[in-house]
Parts: structure tokens; sequence; C-alpha cells
């Protein structure tokens, strides 16, 4: 590589680093003050970025101030989307634990979602480029694009300005106020619901702004919602949630390190040939991982003040009653001889249906006993999934062995990632999963010769004696079972009581002897094994897997069912993986806007049961006498 | 028969000596005050004892065996039990089930995949809560319960194995004034029996002077006096700090 070349990658990594900046300076900004984790902050973006298409299509094309004007509008036109969101939505779930905010914005993604699609169409929309800002400027004897010079301008004006506002205002007074300590801006008598809804419709402009300055450099597309969101995470954790200088910080540094990634293209080190381009999908959640470990704030972050009021503690947990256990019995024993009484579509269906419960059962055994919150539980079930195909395909093992050998394989990498995991906590802890589930997706996304890339591997079928659909739906329905009523039994064992009471209070179990972190790292291990068996088991079921089976959505599903379910319950996650997966076969495959049906419905079920349906439904019938 | 001998203690934040050269011991069977005005050093002391603080200079022997360096955990397994300023305790498990899993950990069944663990040691917990009161609510969940209360859980906890010392961080912060005599009273009469050595902080001076044996004053990191109550009360030094002078204007 030139010098030349290094400068021109060097000037496009901050020109891509002023959009992320806005977008991560809008989210850490919603999340400093009214501490929800907004999924939908991408959806911002993307409709930011449409919203200045259609404008610059119609105004932007002659005049620089048309086109100005209307990136501007799309701004303010998104941070009006978040006012309303904010008033008809969030307002009603601040009370709800930080979770359920968290599902609500995820059902927004796939409702916004939908509705770009309906109002824009499916087509990638490449808007005008700026007027008089279409030529190149030649630096080092290399064009380089004008409006590039403009965008990298962007940036540190409008971290000047955020500067301004919080420093110099009132409003940015309270804002810095609350992110330190909320409750007390609240007990000074500041009207919180307007400095929240304000908040929030600030950073979904910025968002909103991120999308429309984006509009001559990359066309609008639907999928950009989350590939934005993602990103957007990164920055702000590895600036430090809340801090505008640290997501500026974080988004430079970033933005250059891809571009240098792909300037670098494929290098050969004493004979080894590296591709730095196909890194720049893993490089940043690289970047996270090692921020994370060695400063696990951020950048720029502080540890943050812990919230006065933690989330309602869960009532102690008892053993199912004996009537209830008769149920569930009769349930298996119905299971179990429905095959006889039915066609195969209804099989299919429930063989989805335990493999997504012994997920979620998986999931919810981290997030509820063991008290960390996973955003990348996909990885697990795709490495028990890839582990037993490769195991099949490349190693020639029959079916039956890789069962066992598969999930030993999440396992393993339970352990390694878990190690680095648990040394941090909360949302900090939930985005280093993430990190590490988009490491593994990218390595089995690219590795082409190995893992099949994007196509996946196909081919996976099981034995003869397991070929009929009744017969494998018998072997999913016992192993699923036997699966799920160990991991209950281990909540109840000592391991699982153990690891409640680190959960509980990490000061107390330190206080009696509890190594609470080592305790933690084995649970993260062994659950990646349970989540792998699932992933073992779907594979085989559909006879092949691709990257979809350990992408985000896979992960977001997993939270979904469990929440849906009710974390604090033991069989919440079961009844939301069923709810989940009947919902998604049922709407995808009558309904054309299907996600914003799902959304809908998310959002709905979160306003009207924050405590998860299993939750609400023991809440409500069965009150516990104290 | 001294349990606890500490020696030249001292710990600065910055250029704040926080704790500066602070030597005494106690002596198995017997409660040793650490009394002193705000912002003295007792909490940074205390955290130095149990591991949560690395001292700058100075040695903890604990049973004539050196304890600066090793974590809270480790020094529990010694034989240091420990209650908090503010309650530490298992908001989700009822109140035995917070004992048992002291329990569990003291015998090292942690790793245990198969036995339940409200069934271990389950007549055992129920000993030690009865010890401290607490028998008759052993089935109700330990955040519901009253602050006094949940001191006295926390005790429980803190005698679960069998400690050969107990540091008590303001075991009687938050209480009502009779609830707080009680407390101290089981404390006392617990530890006489079983010769358990006690180390407490303590604001209210009518629990200090009516359970202490000894009692040691910190005054800005320094160790002003160290004797009986009788002692302590009659010291012109200890009289100045409580009743006007040094604490505020720095002058004396």
């Amino acid at each position: 590589m030139t010098l030349a070349t290094f400068v021109i990658q060097l000037l496009n990594g901050l020109a891509g680093a002023s959009s992320l900046f806005l977008v991560a300076a809008g989210l850490s900004l919603i999340f400093g003050v009214t501490r929800i984790v907004n999924f939908a902050h991408g959806s911002f973006f993307m409709v930011g970025i449409y919203i200045a298409y259609t404008l610059t299509e119609s105004f932007g094309r002659g005049s620089a101030l048309g086109f100005w004007a209307s990136v501007l509008a799309a701004a303010v036109a998104v941070g009006a989307l978040g006012f309303v969101v904010e008033i008809l939505l969030l307002r009603r779930i601040y009370k709800a634990p930080e979770l359920f905010q968290l599902l609500a914005t995820f059902g927004l993604v796939l409702v916004i979602k939908d509705a770009t699609l309906a109002i824009w169409g499916p087509e990638d929309l490449l808007g005008p480029r700026a007027p008089g800002l279409r030529g190149a400027v030649s630096i080092l004897g290399r064009p380089f694009p004008e409006y590039d010079l403009v965008l990298i301008a962007i940036g540190p004006l409008v971290l000047g300005l955020l500067w301004l506002v919080l420093n110099r205002t009132r409003f940015g007074v309270l804002v810095r106020a609350a992110t330190q300590d909320r409750d007390m801006v609240a007990a000074l008598g500041v009207n919180q619901a307007w400095l929240f809804t304000g908040v929030f419709a600030l950073g979904a402009a910025l968002a909103g702004l991120g999308g429309a300055l984006q509009v001559p450099r990359e066309p609008a597309q639907l999928f950009l919602d989350i590939t934005v969101i993602s990103d957007a995470f990164v920055v702000v954790v590895v600036g430090g949630l809340g801090s505008i200088p640290g997501a500026f910080l974080a988004a430079l540094l970033i933005g250059e390190i891809k571009a240098l990634c792909i300037g670098l293209g494929d290098v050969s080190f004493g004979g080894f040939e590296i591709s730095f381009s196909k890194l720049t999908l893993v490089v940043e959640f690289i970047v996270m991982a090692i921020v994370l470990v060695v400063r696990p704030w951020g950048l720029l972050g502080r540890p943050g003040g812990e919230p006065r009021h933690a989330a309602a503690t869960e009532p102690p947990l008892r053993p199912l009653h004996g009537y209830l256990k008769l149920a569930a019995a009769g349930l298996g024993a119905a299971l179990l001889v429905l095959p006889v009484a039915t066609d195969g579509y209804v099989l299919v269906l429930l063989i989805d249906i335990f493999v997504f419960a012994l997920f979620a059962v998986s999931l919810h055994f981290l997030m509820g006993p063991g008290g960390m919150v996973s955003f990348g539980h996909a990885a697990y079930f795709g490495l028990g999934a890839y582990g037993a195909a490769l195991l099949v395909l490349r190693a020639g093992l029959p079916m039956e062995t890789t069962i066992v050998l598969g999930p030993l394989v999440a396992l393993a990498g339970g352990l390694l990632f878990g190690w680095f995991v648990v040394r941090l906590s909360g949302v900090y802890l939930a985005m280093l999963t993430l990190a590490f589930a988009q490491i593994v997706w990218s390595v089995a996304f690219q590795w082409d010769s190995f893992t099949g890339g994007s196509n996946g591997l196909i081919g996976l079928w099981p034995p003869a004696w397991l070929a009929s659909k009744s017969a494998f739906y018998h072997v999913t329905l016992i192993l699923c079972v036997v699966a799920i009523v160990a991991l209950r039994h281990l909540v109840f064992a000592p391991f699982g009581a153990v690891l409640r009471a680190g959960r509980d209070s990490p000061l107390r179990a330190d206080a009696i002897g509890i190594d609470v972190r080592r305790h933690q790292w084995f649970a993260f291990a062994l659950i990646g094994g349970f989540a792998g068996l699932a992933g073992v088991l779907h594979a085989f079921s559909k006879g092949s897997i691709s990257p979809e089976t350990l992408a985000i959505a896979r992960s977001v599903d997993g939270l979904v069912m469990v929440l849906l379910g009710g974390v604090q319950t033991l069989t919440g996650p079961v009844v939301g993986a069923a709810v989940l997966t009947w919902l998604q076969d049922e709407i995808a495959r009558r309904v054309e806007f299907w996600r914003a049906i799902l959304g809908g419905v998310i959002i709905l079920l979160v306003i009207a049961f924050p405590q998860g349906i299993v939750g609400f439904i023991r809440g409500r019938f069965m009150r516990e006498v104290t | 028969m001294t349990v606890l001998q500490v020696e030249g203690l001292a710990k600065s934040f910055g250029g704040v000596a926080a704790v500066q050269g602070v030597s005494f011991a106690v002596e198995a069977g017997h409660l040793l005050a650490l009394i002193g005005p705000n912002g003295a050093g007792k909490t940074t002391c205390f955290n130095m004892l149990n591991g949560q603080l690395a001292p700058d200079r100075g040695s903890v022997r604990l049973d004539g065996r050196e304890i600066v360096g090793l974590k809270p955990r480790q020094i529990w397994r010694l034989g240091v039990g420990r209650t908090f300023q503010i309650t530490a305790t298992f908001g989700s498990m009822t109140v035995r089930e917070n004992v048992q899993v002291a329990l569990i950990s003291h015998h090292r069944r942690t790793l245990g995949l198969w036995p339940r663990a409200r069934d271990l040691y389950r007549a055992e917990a129920e000993a030690l809560l009865a010890r401290v009161g607490m028998a008759d609510q052993a089935e109700r969940a330990a955040a519901v319960l009253a602050y006094g209360d949940l001191k006295r859980l926390e005790l429980a906890v803190a005698l679960a194995n069998t400690p050969r010392l107990l540091l008590m961080d303001e075991p009687t912060a938050g209480m009502a004034p009779r609830e707080r005599v009680e407390l101290m009273a089981l404390v006392a009469g617990i530890v006489r029996v079983e010769g358990i050595a006690v180390l407490f902080t303590e604001h209210d001076m009518d629990v200090v002077f009516a359970h202490a044996d000894r009692i040691i004053v910190l005054n800005r990191g320094e160790l002003i006096a160290d004797g009986v109550p009788a002692q302590v009360r009659a010291d012109p030094r200890v009289q100045q700090v409580y009743l006007g002078g040094g604490t505020t204007f720095g002058h004396g």
C-alpha cells in the first residue's frame, strides 16, 4: 500500500465515522438519560435515509439549498417519529424491567421495517448526489469525493454543537444530571416525562441525520436497521455508555480500522495469506471485545451508578405442585402419542417448538438464575449445529455420535468466550456476548471452503431409523424434554442455588466463600452445551444449515421467547417459545406484512403483561400469601 | 487468646491518609468496638481486615496467620464471618435457603448438580436460625423481611462456618432503639458462649458501652485511645473528639 492509498483510506475512514458517530451519539444520549437500550435506533437511521431519498429526489436535484434543507427536514421528521414513539409507547413502560423495554423497542424494529417496506417497496434506492459537491478533489494525486470531505467536517461540527447544548443550556444540564442520577433529578422537581421525550426525540433526530447524510453515498436498503444498530451498539459500548466524546472517539477508531482493513486487502505474512478485507465484518467486534476486557466501562465511560431500585426481586422458587407435575406428565404423554393422529405439517411445527423451547430454556437459565443476559445466545446454537454438520460431512461420523459431540463443541465455545464474558456485568456483558456471536457468525459466513460460506451446508439427513418424521419427532421430543427437565433440576441443585445467590448479592456471596465468577463461567459453558443440543437437533430436522442459524435474529428470537414467557418463571420460556414459533409460522404463511403484526403483538404483550405471560398468570391467579 | 492481631495498618487515597499505622488485637470471646466520628477511617480499616481493600502497609494476622493479600472469600474460609452496614442477603430465597447456601459453601458442595439445595443441611440451618430467633420465619422470602430481621438473618449466615472472628460493620444501623439493644445482647450471648472474637463499628454509644469489652477510638486515621469502656469514657482526647474541637475545623 502506498502512502497515497493509505491517506485516502484514512480519509474514507473519517467520512464513514461521521454517520456512525451521529447514530451512536443519539443512542448514547437516550441510554444515558432513559436507561433504555433502544434496539430501534438503527430503524431511525433507516427511516432517515428513506425520507431523505424521497425529499432529495423532489427538491435536492437542482439546488444545494434544496438538498441540505431536505437532509435537515429528514432528520426533523425522524425526530418527530421519535417524539411520537416515546409518548405512545416508551412512556408506558419506563417502570418495566430494562429487558422489557428492549423487547418493546425490538417490536418497534419489526413494525418500522414493514412500514418502510410498505411505503418505499423492496428495491434499493440510491438518491441524487449533492449539488455543488458532485466532483472530486485531488489528494496526493488521487481523487477524493468532495461530499466526503464535507461529511468529515460534519462529525466534529455536530460533536461541538452537542457539547454546546449539553454544557451551555438548561436542557443540557438536566440531561447530564439525569445521566448521572435521574432519581435525584426527579427529586429536584424536574418534569422527567418531557425531559425523556426531548432526549428521545433528539437522539432519534441524530440517527435520522446520520441516515439522511448517507443518501448520496449508499442506497436506502431494508436491512440497514440491523447492521446499523449493531455498529452503533459497538461504538457506544467501546466509547463508554452515555459518553458523547467517547462515542466520537470510538466511531473514529472503528471507522479507521475498517477502512484500513479494506485498504490492506490480502496480505501475506511469511507464507500465510491474511485477508484483511474479509475482516471488516468482524473487526469492530474484535475491537469491542479487546476494549471491554481491558477497560470494562469503555474508553471514556465511567462505572455507572447502580440503579436504586433494581428490578423487583422474584419470589423464592418452588418445585412444581403435584397437580402441575401431573399436568406436565399428561401433556408429555399426549405429545408422545400425537403422531398417530396428525399429519406431517403439525409434527414439523412441533419439532421446531421443542427445539426452540430448549433453546429458550437454556437462555433463561443464563438470564434468570445466572443473572447474565446474553445477546448472542445463537452462537452456541450455531456452534452445535455447525459442529454436528461438519462432523457428519467432513469427518463422516454418524448422526448418533454428533448428538453428543455437537453440544460439546458448543460447550467448548462457551468455555472460551465465557471466560471473558463473566468478567463484565449488565449491558456490557450482553454486548460482549453479542460480539462473540458476531465473530462466530462471520467465520461461518466467510469460510467458504469449510463452512460453506453464505450457502451453508446441505445434505444433513438422519440415518434410516430416524428418517420418518414421526421417529425424528419422538427423538427430538424425548431429548428436549430430558434436557429441559435437567436444566430445571439444576436450578434447584446447589450449583443453581449458588448462581442465584451470586446474582442476588455478589457482595454476600463473596463474603461466604463463593467464587461467583467461576460458577458463572461454568454455567455459561454448560448452557452453551444445552443450546448446542438444540442446534444439533435443528440442523438434522431441516437437513441443512446456513449462517442464519447463528445470526443476530436468532439471538433476538431467544430473548423474545424468554421475555414473552416471563423471565422470573421457569415454565415461561417454554410457553414463550411455543407462542413465538407458532406465531412466526402462522402469520408468516398467511400475511404479507407478518413482521409488523408480530412486532405489534410483542409491543401489546409488553404493555399488557410486563411480567411475561406466565408471570401474569401466576401473579393474577396464584397470588402467594406471605 | 488473641484471634486477630493488627499491626501498623495504613492506607492512603491520593494524598489523604485514611488510616495511619493502626494496631490492635481482639481476644476470643471478646467484643471490641471500633468507634470514631464520621470520616475517621473506620470503614477503610474494616475493609482492609476482610480483604476488600489492600492496605499500603501493615499486617493482619488471624490466629497468627498473615491474611493481607487474601480475597474476601479466602478469608471467610479461614473462619471470618461478616455482616454489612447495609444488609446483603439473597432476596429471591427463603430465610432458610439463605443459611443453606452458606452451609453448602462451607461444606464445599457449590458445584453439586444432583441434590436439591433446599434439602441440604436443613437441620443445621434451622438450628442456626433458632439461635438468632428466626426459626419461625424460615419459610419467608428474605426480600420481605423487616430490617431488624434481616440483620438477624445476616448474623445466622455469618455464623454458618463456625467462625473464629466476626466482623460487624455498624450492626445496629437503621434499627429502632429497642431492637438495637436486643440484637447486640444476642450477639454478645452467642460469642461469649462459643469463644468467638468480635470486632464491630458502631455509632450508637449506648450499644457500645453496654456490650464492648474493649473500645478503640479512631480519629482522622489515627488510633487515639484503646482500653476498657471506663478508660475510654474518661479519656480527654476522646471527649474532645466527640464533644467538640478537632473534627470540624482541623486545628484541635
